[in-house]
């Protein structure tokens, strides 16, 4: 059994609606479907609109999907009444993109870590300041800095206090939505790193929603490829960079910037009138789906 | 002769040395990359050499020549003429950098009328053609749209259009792509290639992002805490970085085997008020050494246009490291 199945999960927005504009709706997420193995790095690529933190959002319910499935352990999650969905929560938990404004400035790092141990009522005081100190050293973090505000941390260790807030109730699932990209590009391989290491020493399954292909190619396992809401493209990660089937997915690749001068530039563009929003997902070789 | 030649740039805010001892130049056609990490000081730089520093920053040293006259020396009147006429500019952000009020035609005949190179009867046409230039699909139509009304890639075309309006030969390109997506990213930086050949451009090219730079530009300099670190061609830099921080940086960039260790720079960028004594890459360095501390490294040529500032390079010839003077705190 899959740790996380979603099934033909689907988010629509409902925009306008004034006194002279009929409503229209947006469908972010339309009819989504993937399943997360345990242990794995799963990876949700795309550009900005394409729904890929829309999905991620929604499997939490930090907001509600208008219908769909979402598995977690063979439970849909979707079902829960708000005290179940909170016990839930205790084993899937989220890392934010921006370490600047998902962390309150107005809180010690402290405070920011403990939060989730104090809602689900764990431990005395004096347990739960030893539980951040550990969780501090865990991340990398030096636990004489357990009273210092948010400010006084750089991007990548509010980053590392993101994790370890994420980290505190033991989760075997995490949603990192865009973690590094906000970060520096000498800070995001420490956080990268960070990551991995973690995921072997807690044997965490990760769902890694990111816009960076190299980054993807790197660090994921399986990786699915949304465009205007949908997955166009499924599979095992190296066979997708390798063996690309749906226009977007290669259009996307050939935009990564190549950092040898030398290598050949060869561009392709995506002619939107060319895609099929409509093609289902088809299986082009083992374990590779491509909507075409 | 370069067409824009820096020498011993230094930018100060207040007892920050935001931009120290920096010297480039950019030859004709020639496009050169700034590349450095936020805090480095590429954008004071670029902001330097056409004198819009925010307060309270002040150039307080140095040379900028452009076309062979220094520009930190122009009255502020011939200084304007060279904004737009002689260096055209593209942000990072076009939404903030295009007036919310003023329809995209506007912009483009503003600059014209602005230097005199166009009449307010022709300028219509005049932008109408800039926008075809930049590859805008029905320009007729989209000069009299506002900016809010087009995508972030537009936005960035219109830019371009701007910059390009009164045919400068120098266009300084702060992150133009940063806020894009990356297959829009490709996008606008096709065409900054294209307008480079068609409008004979050089090209100042600032960004945090290496592929960027392999993609676009003929030479790079790499800037750390204020200084140019290293500088050379561009497959020079790449093939055979020297800087212990440029190598750090290509290293980082991920690109081996799935699922191995990246190679990580160690600890933070330092805050511009507390900076290490000698090389400020000191505390972050696997090479460091004893001398390190001592006193900012000097500039070393390699040959092949190629130069560097670190201690495992010293210039030939020399035993101790010349410390340089201390700047006055």
């Amino acid at each position: 059994m899959s740790l996380v199945e979603v099934r033909n999960l689907v988010k629509h927005f409902e925009r306008g609606g004034g006194l002279f504009r009929a409503k229209s709706v947006v469908r972010a997420v339309d009819d989504v479907s993937f399943s997360v193995e345990e242990g794995e790095t799963f990876a949700l690529v795309g550009e900005s609109g394409s729904g890929k933190s829309t999905t991620g959002r929604c499997m939490l319910r930090l907001i509600e999907p208008t219908s769909g499935e979402v598995l977690f352990r063979g439970e849909n999650v979707l079902g829960f009444s708000s005290s179940r969905l909170r016990a839930a929560r205790r084993d899937m938990q989220m890392v934010f993109q921006d370490p600047y404004s998902s962390l309150n400035p107005r809180m010690r790092a402290f405070t920011i870590v403990e939060e989730p141990l104090v809602i689900h009522d764990l431990g005395s005081k004096s347990d739960r300041r030893e539980r951040v100190a550990d969780l501090f050293r865990l991340v990398g973090l030096d636990p004489a800095h357990l009273d210092r505000y948010p400010h006084e941390f750089s991007g990548g260790q509010r980053q590392r206090i993101g994790l370890a807030r994420a980290l505190a109730l033991n989760p075997s699932f995490i949603i990192a939505d865009e973690p590094v990209s906000a970060l520096d590009v000498s800070i995001q391989a420490q956080v990268i790193n960070l990551l991995m290491d973690l995921q072997q020493q807690l044997k965490l399954t990760y769902l890694f929603i990111a816009h960076d292909l190299r980054l993807v190619r790197h660090i994921s396992t399986r990786v699915a490829v949304m465009y205007l809401g949908r997955i166009v493209e499924m599979g095992n990660t190296a066979e997708i960079f390798a063996n690309a089937q749906h226009a977007y997915t290669r259009a996307l690749l050939s935009a990564v910037p190549a950092t040898d001068p030398d290598a050949p530039r060869a561009r392709i563009e995506l002619d939107p009138a060319l895609v099929n929003r409509e093609a289902p997902l088809r299986q082009v070789s083992e374990g590779h789906f491509a909507a075409v | 002769m370069a067409l824009l030649e820096v020498q011993n740039l230094r930018t100060t805010f207040g007892s920050l040395v935001a931009v120290n001892d920096v010297s480039f130049e950019i030859r004709k056609g020639e496009t050169l990359g700034l590349v450095g990490e936020s805090g480095s000081g590429k954008s004071v730089t670029a902001f330097s050499i056409i004198r819009l520093v925010q307060e309270p920053g002040r150039v307080v040293g140095g040379k900028v020549f452009f076309q062979g006259r220094d520009l930190l020396t122009l009255p502020e009147a011939e200084m304007r003429q060279i904004r737009g006429a002689g260096i055209g500019f593209v942000f990072q952000e076009p939404m903030a950098a295009l007036n919310p009020v003023m329809r995209v035609g506007a912009h483009i005949a503003e600059a014209l009328i602005v230097h005199g190179l166009a009449s307010r009867s022709d300028a219509r046409s005049r932008a109408i053609d800039l926008l075809r230039a930049v590859k805008i699909v029905d320009p007729e139509k989209r000069v009299d749209d506002y900016p809010h009304q087009l995508s972030g890639g537009m936005r960035q075309r219109v830019m371009m259009a701007i910059a390009l309006a009164c045919r400068p030969p120098l266009v300084i390109a702060d992150e133009p792509t940063t806020a894009l997506d990356v297959t829009v990213q490709a996008q606008i930086l096709d065409l900054l290639r294209e307008m480079k050949r068609e409008f004979e451009l050089s090209l100042l090219l600032i960004t945090h992002d290496l592929g960027v730079i392999g993609e676009t530009a003929d030479r790079v300099a790499v800037m750390y805490a204020g200084r140019i670190v290293e500088q050379g061609p561009v497959r020079e830099i790449f093939r055979n970085p020297k800087h212990p921080y440029t190598r750090g940086l290509l290293a980082s960039i991920p690109g081996g085997a799935a699922g191995s260790r990246l190679v990580a720079i160690e600890g933070t960028v330092p805050n511009l008020a507390q900076l290490p004594p000698g090389c400020s890459f000191g505390p972050r360095c696997g090479d460091r050494m004893a001398v390190c501390e001592s006193a900012f490294p000097g500039v070393t040529d390699l040959g092949d246009d190629h130069s560097v500032r670190c201690y495992l390079h010293p210039a030939p010839g020399s035993r101790l490291p010349m410390p340089e003077k201390v700047a006055t705190r």
